[in-house]
């Protein structure tokens, strides 16, 4: 299987074709995937795009779910 | 169980009325079966606009527009208050002029405008399209969140002494009204404040509903700065039939954006109208296209309380003794809700009214206008 390279957070990361972005958040580190209006950090629910929890930046659009998207190569990934 | 005032219903209209009335010492009772602003309270942008469709609509829009910028000298956070301005985008030089015509009338009135050309409202609103001649802001607009807005109302109503009843109004009765349990709640003065819903009570009443449709994004910060409205609004606002749509958008304090509007006469179901909502946003992304890449979170729709001149009714019902009305507010009653309390209590009261009340009277609608 071949490899594609995102960008989360501003660190490069090389994952496996087919990685949902979710996934690659988590390989990277991360445990914070974004903060409620409360200012309470927010990680993946349910990961079956209901719950909304896991939205994160993706190519400077805010409020993409990361569950359901796949890696591409070249995608810019931030958690707010 | 008997009030000097028995305000039926607990919208923005009746809570303002609630609050004034009880501010002058009157006992009052608030009768509301459902969710205090649940209705059209709920259901709209909570846009503190100043309107001049008529020298009256100004009137009373100016006056309002004081009322709530004083309110909010008090505590605004309660009401996720913005003062964020309209912007009236002209997109043609037909509409400039218009907005040209408009601004000269503003500032007649002592009303803050600054007539933008295409650059100026570029630099304020850069996500507009391209190719738009200019507009109009009009900086002391504001916005707030209606249901809380109408809950505060009604606590300082409470505090005041005024009395919530957890009923459903089914008829009037002289001197009162017949709750759902088969009670009577009486008051000196009854005042029907239930927006598009006042003929269950009053039938003879010339009021239609006027179905609106709105959207509501996620949370996009600053996507827009200023509540954007196209002035081609106004042509559409103005129709007493037909269905219209019109660009409204508006930034809320917590980075969403509502998405207006819609106007449809004759559409009593409460159903989102597919057809019209994806017309809405059509005329949206016309304006904005960036609005195209947006979450919207929710769709609903409401009913706007329409008079066939598009005024109020404040003042004595012409036809039954001991009924006052308070309804009638279109599309503009957050505005209007203070100044109808206001001119409510004057005439209830015998005071001197701040503006000229006659425009506003309940009879002008039952002599001849009902038909227009």
């Amino acid at each position: 299987m071949s490899d594609v390279q995102v960008i989360v957070n501003g660190h490069e990361l090389r994952v496996p074709s087919g990685t949902i972005v979710a996934a690659a958040i988590a390989l990277a580190g991360m445990t914070a995937y974004r903060h409620s209006v409360g200012g309470e950090a927010r990680a993946p629910l349910c990961g079956m795009g209901i719950c909304y929890e896991c939205r994160v930046t993706i190519n400077d659009q805010p409020h993409q779910l990361s569950c359901q998207t796949l890696c591409q190569d070249g995608m810019r990934v931030a958690t707010t | 169980m008997g009030f000097d005032a028995l305000i039926i219903g607990a919208g923005i209209v009746g809570a303002a009325c609630a609050c004034e009335l009880a501010a002058t010492g009157l006992r009052v009772g608030v009768i509301e079966g459902d969710t205090v602003g649940g209705g059209a309270t709920a259901a709209g942008m909570g846009h503190i606009v100043v309107m001049d469709d008529g020298a009256a609509q100004l009137a009373l829009t100016r006056y309002s527009q004081t009322l709530w910028d004083a309110l909010m000298e008090g505590a605004p956070a309660g009401h996720e208050y913005t003062r964020c301005g309209t912007i009236w985008v002209a997109a043609d030089d037909e509409e400039l002029e218009a907005a040209q015509l408009k601004h000269s009338l503003y500032s007649a009135h002592g009303i803050a405008g600054e007539l933008l050309d295409s650059r100026a409202l570029y630099d304020l609103e850069p996500r507009l399209r391209p190719g738009l001649a200019g507009g109009l802001l009009v900086e002391g607009d504001s916005v707030v969140y209606p249901p809380r807005s109408a809950a505060l109302l009604l606590d300082r109503a409470l505090l005041n002494g005024a009395t919530l009843l957890r009923q459903t109004v089914t008829r009037l009765v002289p001197g009162g009204a017949q709750t759902e349990d088969g009670t009577t709640v009486y008051g000196d003065a009854v005042v029907i404040a239930t927006g598009s819903r006042a003929r269950e009570l009053a039938p003879e009443l010339p009021i239609v509903p006027k179905k609106g449709h709105l959207a509501i994004t996620d949370r996009y910060p600053g996507f827009v700065r200023h509540q954007l409205v196209e002035l081609g609004y106004v042509k559409n606002a103005h129709a007493t039939s037909g269905d219209s749509v019109a660009f409204n958008v508006q930034p809320r304090s917590t980075g969403q954006l509502l998405i207006g509007s819609s106007r449809q006469f004759d559409a009593p179901d409460a159903q989102i109208d597919q057809h019209i909502l994806a017309t809405m946003l059509r005329r949206a992304f016309e304006y904005l296209p960036e609005l195209r890449r947006l979450a919207c979170i929710r769709f609903w729709t409401g009913f706007r309380a329409a008079t066939p001149d598009g005024l109020p009714l404040i003042g004595h019902h012409p036809e039954l003794a001991g009924v006052w009305l308070a309804t009638g507010h279109e599309g503009l009653g957050i505005t209007t809700s203070l100044g109808t309390a206001k001119l409510l209590a004057a005439q209830l009261l015998r005071h001197a009214p701040a503006i000229p009340v006659e425009p506003y009277l309940p009879s002008r609608a039952f002599h001849g206008m009902a038909d227009v």
